[in-house]
């Protein structure tokens, strides 16, 4: 299925690709009464203070990521991606790993966890980084910066 | 091994296949939703959708909970306080996000999809993340 007007969109595999993720923050806040955000996760797998389940439980979460992107891959014979080059992904990954911590979440935590529970300083957080995402690749384009192959 | 260790990794396990599932492996789309004023690409709207309709719910089910199933009890976020510190990283994590089209979900679920600039990613976030611990120190 595609949206008119949006060639490019993929509404149903995005739907349920989220329903998979929203079940899996369910998981997490059902079973184990915690938050599944993702960056502070892996800030707690690292040692690097975070927040939410034990330390074991943060690495098998982290395992778990790839592994089910894997079926997926699988099950589908291989994903599309393409990926900025070395440089910019040091860059953006610097950003965001700075950001995270100073905002206390991410996409995950903020956007699917807090944003569900009405929660202000997520959907704040979640308005302000979507914002500046789209700023962003706005200012990108204008400048004619091209990032990805 | 303990209890938490198995619902930790099908959480792992569903969150992963769920974002590759809805594209979000791949940066490409994903800054196709942020340019919203060139080719937009709604599709993480309607992951972003589907997971917080989920959560929705989930949200409801834990306000008649006393504890969660399988641990003793629930550790959640309480602040409320709107701070610089709060926006002001929003901020910083949406420019990185918009940079290269990746947050940190998707850059660890595509170590086995671009495994070389998916681990670039992952080393730079987790260096962004110490660079935030040494400045602050460790809380007491």
């Amino acid at each position: 299925m595609t949206l008119p007007g949006y060639p490019e969109a993929a509404p149903l595999a995005g739907l349920a690709g989220g329903v998979l993720i929203g079940l899996a923050a369910a998981v997490m806040l059902l079973g184990l009464g915690r938050i599944a955000g993702v960056s502070g996760i892996a800030a707690k797998a690292a040692g690097l203070g975070g927040s939410g389940i034990a330390r074991s439980g943060a690495w098998t979460f982290l395992v778990g990521l790839p592994l089910g992107a894997l079926l997926v891959s699988l099950a589908q014979g291989g994903i599309a991606a393409s990926f900025a080059s070395t440089p910019v992904l040091v860059i953006a990954g610097l950003l965001v790993g700075i950001g995270t911590r100073l905002g206390s979440g991410c996409t995950s935590g903020h956007g699917v966890c807090g944003v569900s529970r009405f929660s202000a300083r997520s959907i704040v957080a979640t308005l302000t980084f979507m914002a500046a995402g789209i700023a962003t690749v706005a200012a990108m384009n204008a400048l004619g910066l091209e990032v990805l192959p | 091994m303990n209890r938490t260790t198995l619902p930790s990794l099908l959480s792992g396990i569903l969150f992963g296949a769920g974002l590759a599932l809805g594209g979000m492996t791949d940066p490409a789309r994903v800054r196709g939703f942020l340019d919203l004023f060139g080719a937009w690409d709604p599709t993480l709207a309607f992951v972003m959708g589907g997971a917080v309709i989920v959560m929705a719910i989930a949200w409801r089910v834990v306000a008649r909970m006393r504890q969660p199933w399988l641990t003793e009890a629930f550790h959640l976020p309480t602040r409320a306080d709107l701070t610089p510190r709060l926006i002001g990283g929003a901020a910083l994590f949406g420019v990185g996000w918009g940079i290269a089209g990746l947050c940190p979900g998707p850059g660890i679920a595509a170590l086995v999809i671009e495994p070389m600039s998916a681990a670039v990613f992952v080393a730079a976030m987790l260096v962004g993340m110490a660079a935030v611990r040494l400045v602050e120190g460790t809380p007491a």
